[in-house]
């Protein structure tokens, strides 16, 4: 009765599962142990179990997909889960937004003696609530460190804005050769993507060393600081996936894996690279600019 | 090509050994590991519990340090929260949507498996968190389940090693609630339309869209309680220009709607029991989604009800009071549905339905004490102490343990094969409803007289109260070797069970369950049914 058109596809036993379950526990296992002091090459042997899942088990998929196992209704589970996927995303960034929102424009007033919620009087007195906040409440000292000045928006931060963007219409350029069968177009599309992803990555590992070292903004620089690493530094870990992630579709995309009705793989990075691009928007807006 | 490949997947039985289990991608048997996995860890919580009912048995210090203490009522929330409650149901999600509407499996059925082992890594860290206090890791994590800071950042390694639980928990829920919500828009059999979907579905459905909002706040926020622990970041300390009453609002957000993601599926579960054993269809089926609709928004946006205390502007603590007292609204429509399913229906008392109907009872009451605790003047007063512990506890043992009770009794025959014996389970009703209410029932008064949760000793005043309760929390505990007994001795045999299993289990918006054996076969639904 099995054609492939009417059945949905149940994989047989797999081993990946385990092997990626394992491998996150001792990742994690080793973090624990990192931040307390130990070494890190636990985390580093669970990072090489993630690599060979990875590997292992799109390859997997990828060489299934290949064979024609999947009908159209597996199709739409791989875009719905990709879809969830990126949604549950946007509300992991939607708590380190709402965060900065909170300190910037609620809590840090009450700090500098605001309204009727105000607090300084009872800790530090002479404390005036700015954004962004280079003197601290406690004026540095203890645990933290004023920062000399704050990020301006121009400069680096705006040529990446331009890169990530210019990155987006690339792709998609990419995206519209592979429709209309394009090699020239979907190869060379991808290729510019890829590139403008690395180079936004070296900028902004520049942008983090020159703050570093010439602006004294750390980790440790007080709100100001803490936020701008958590959230520039997670959306900058997202690019530096999603480049993984066009550079492996890049390489499929040369093996000849897309037709130009079938190529969801390409589609699903693209989203989350567009995903990155709307997010780094938010990020420029509101920690760089305002 | 593919067709002999394709043709054996779906046609050998159940692999046998070690890797039917490690490597499964059966709906059925990562339901069964799910929910094993939730006794057991039923049974580790309920330990703890029985420690610290044995050491408020009387006032003073008997047992344990102040600060372990402290600890087992942390990881017994967090341990009853994340390991039993919400894997349970995650099992009962995998083990009857697919039946329930008609799909050959899970949408996902690799990362299903994975989602399950992702929870011994999980429930592994957890338990290490306990124990590297006594090998010398700094001080235990004493600060309640919902880690609050600075205490939580004072705290020793333990604490890193319940961040990274989170992380894995969070992890297996997003992918859990991604793979059922696909399942649910993208596996219905022909016919099986959103609006004929049983209640279930609709519960399940609602409760993965909240975990794929909330999980990853959560995430977020123990990655900044990490950073501020270790990388000198100060987001909840005001030193550096954060606040600590940041990751009160975070862990709210999240912790809110968590208490509806352990209760939805439990109501779910109702709307199917209530039914079957009523003879007659639930009553207001849309009114139930709509309400679960509504439910789902306004959760998401009440969370400071649980901060009052804070310090909050007067405009603040009024909009999440009134916000708060409109969630009775939809809460209280569920509990309408029900009765009005009951009213004039044939009824019989088999366990579930003696558990469904305890449930509404007393759930009710949860109800009624959430509305007094949402009345911010109150609430002033009753913060943190034991009547909260009994609020919720209302709450949470009928609305979704006892759920899942009746789920286990409900469908047990339909997995097993076997009926379970139904003298035993209704004396383990009696016996775990009695013991519940003598637990939980006193603490009402000695939380309105004033007594403070999460201390290990307490005024002599309120001794009475508290050794009813640790009476009753001892029956209550016990109750649940019977629970394990009827479980065991209905794996291993009984009484047949037919297809349909109840007389009256193909009424109204029934699931495709009752139309396939008991027990069903390795895969179902290879061909999709068509609903007529
Ligand atoms: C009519 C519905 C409800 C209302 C109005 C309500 C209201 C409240 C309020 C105001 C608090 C905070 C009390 C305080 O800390 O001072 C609270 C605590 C709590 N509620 Fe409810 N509640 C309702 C239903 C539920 C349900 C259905 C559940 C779970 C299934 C639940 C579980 C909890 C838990 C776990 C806590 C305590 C959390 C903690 O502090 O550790 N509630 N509730
Ligand atoms: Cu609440």
């Amino acid at each position: 009765m099995t054609s492939n058109e009417d059945s949905y596809y149940l994989p047989e036993l797999s081993k990946w599962p385990v092997i990626a379950a394992t491998a996150l526990f001792i990742t994690l296992l080793g973090v624990v142990l990192w931040v307390n002091g130990g070494s890190l090459w636990i985390t580093g042997l669970g990072l090489v179990g993630m690599g060979y899942m990875f590997f292992g088990w799109f390859g997997q998929v990828i060489e299934e997909s290949m064979s024609g196992k999947y009908n159209a209704q597996v199709d739409k589970t791989f875009r719905m889960g990709m879809a969830w996927f990126i949604t549950s995303e946007v509300f992991f960034f939607f708590c380190f937004f709402g965060c900065l929102f909170y300190l910037r424009t609620i809590s840090l007033g009450w700090l500098g003696g605001e309204g009727t919620m105000a607090r300084s009087n009872m800790l530090w007195d002479d404390f005036a609530a700015a954004w962004p906040l280079i003197s601290l409440p406690n004026g540095g000292g203890g645990l933290y460190a004023e920062a000399k000045e704050a990020m301006g928006p121009m400069g680096l931060p705006l040529a990446n804005t331009i890169i990530l963007l210019t990155s987006g219409v690339t792709l998609t350029w990419s995206h519209h050769g592979i429709k209309h069968g394009n090699r020239f177009q979907q190869v060379w599309g991808l290729v510019l993507t890829v590139l403008l992803g690395v180079i936004f990555l070296v900028c902004q590992a520049y942008e983090y060393y020159h703050a570093y070292q010439e602006m004294g903004l750390t980790l440790n620089s007080g709100i100001y600081g803490a936020t701008f690493y958590m959230l520039t530094g997670f959306h900058g870990f997202h690019v530096a996936m999603g480049t993984l992630m066009l550079f492996v579709i890049l390489v499929r995309l040369l093996k000849g894996h897309f037709s130009n009705e079938h190529h969801f793989a390409f589609e699903a990075v693209a989203w989350y690279w567009h995903f990155v691009d709307v997010v780094w928007l938010g990020l420029y807006l509101f920690v760089y600019w305002l | 090509m593919s067709d002999a490949i394709t043709h054996e997947a779906h046609h050998h039985g159940p692999p046998t050994g070690a890797k039917r289990w490690l490597y499964s991608t059966n709906h059925k048997d990562i339901g069964t590991m799910y929910l094993i996995f939730a006794l057991i860890m039923l049974f580790l919580g309920g330990a703890m519990a029985m420690v610290i009912r044995a050491e408020l048995w009387m006032p003073g210090l008997q047992l344990v340090e102040p600060d372990f203490f402290n600890n087992l009522v942390t990881n017994h929330a967090l341990i009853m929260v994340f390991a039993v409650v919400m894997p349970a149901g995650v099992g009962l999600a995998n083990w009857m949507i697919p039946l329930m509407i008609g799909a050959p499996d899970m949408a996902m059925p690799r990362m299903n498996n994975m989602s399950f082992w992702l929870l011994p890594p999980a429930a592994i860290l957890l338990v290490l968190s306990m124990i590297v206090p006594f090998f010398g890791g700094g001080q235990t994590v004493n600060t309640g389940w919902t880690l609050y800071p600075p205490l939580s950042i004072q705290s020793g390694m333990g604490m890193d090693f319940l961040i990274f639980t989170v992380h894995i928990l969070g992890v297996s829920s997003i992918m859990g609630s991604i793979n059922i919500i696909t399942t649910i828009i993208n596996m219905r059999a022909p016919g099986m339309n959103m609006m004929k979907m049983p209640i279930f579905v609709w519960s399940w459905f609602f409760t993965a869209l909240l975990l794929i909002v909330i999980m990853p706040v959560f995430a977020g926020g123990v990655t900044m309680l990490l950073f501020d622990r270790h990388f000198g970041t100060s987001f909840f300390d005001a030193a550096g220009g954060g606040d600590p009453v940041l990751f009160q609002h975070i862990f709210w957000f999240f912790g809110h709607p968590e208490v509806y993601v352990l209760l939805l599926p439990s109501i779910g579960v109702l709307g199917m029991i209530i039914p079957t054993f009523s003879r007659k269809p639930l009553f207001g089926y849309k009114s139930l989604v709509y309400g679960m609709a509504v439910l789902y928004g306004l959760g998401l946006i009440v969370w400071a009800h649980h901060q009052y205390t804070i310090g909050m502007s007067i405009e603040t603590t009024t909009y999440f009071m009134i916000g708060t007292i409109l969630i009775s609204i939809p809460v209280g429509l569920m509990i309408f549905n029900f009765i009005f399913t009951l009213w004039k229906g044939s009824i019989t008392f088999e366990t579930p339905m003696l558990f469904a109907l305890a449930i509404i009872l007393m759930f009710s009451f949860a109800g009624t004490t959430g509305v007094m605790l949402a009345v911010v003047p109150a609430d002033l007063q009753y913060h943190d102490t034991y009547f909260v512990v009994a609020h919720f506890h209302y709450a949470l043992i009928p609305g979704s343990l006892f759920g899942l009770y009746a789920a286990v009794f409900f469908w047990m025959p339909k997995w097993t094969g076997h009926m379970y014996n139904e003298r035993l389970g209704k004396i383990f009703f009696w016996w775990t409803t009695i013991g519940f209410n003598l637990t939980f029932f006193p603490q009402h008064f000695s939380g309105l007289a004033g007594m403070p949760r999460r201390i290990v000793d307490y005024n002599m005043i309120f001794t009475e109260f508290n050794v009813m309760s640790s009476v009753g929390a001892f029956a209550f505990g016990l109750s649940h070797l019977l629970f394990l007994y009827i479980i065991i001795k209905t794996v291993k045999g009984g009484e047949k069970a037919t297809t349909e299993v109840w007389d009256g289990s193909s009424i109204g918006y029934a699931g495709l369950e009752w139309t396939v054996p008991s027990p069903p076969p390795f895969h179902t639904f290879e061909k999709a049914p068509v609903v007529k």
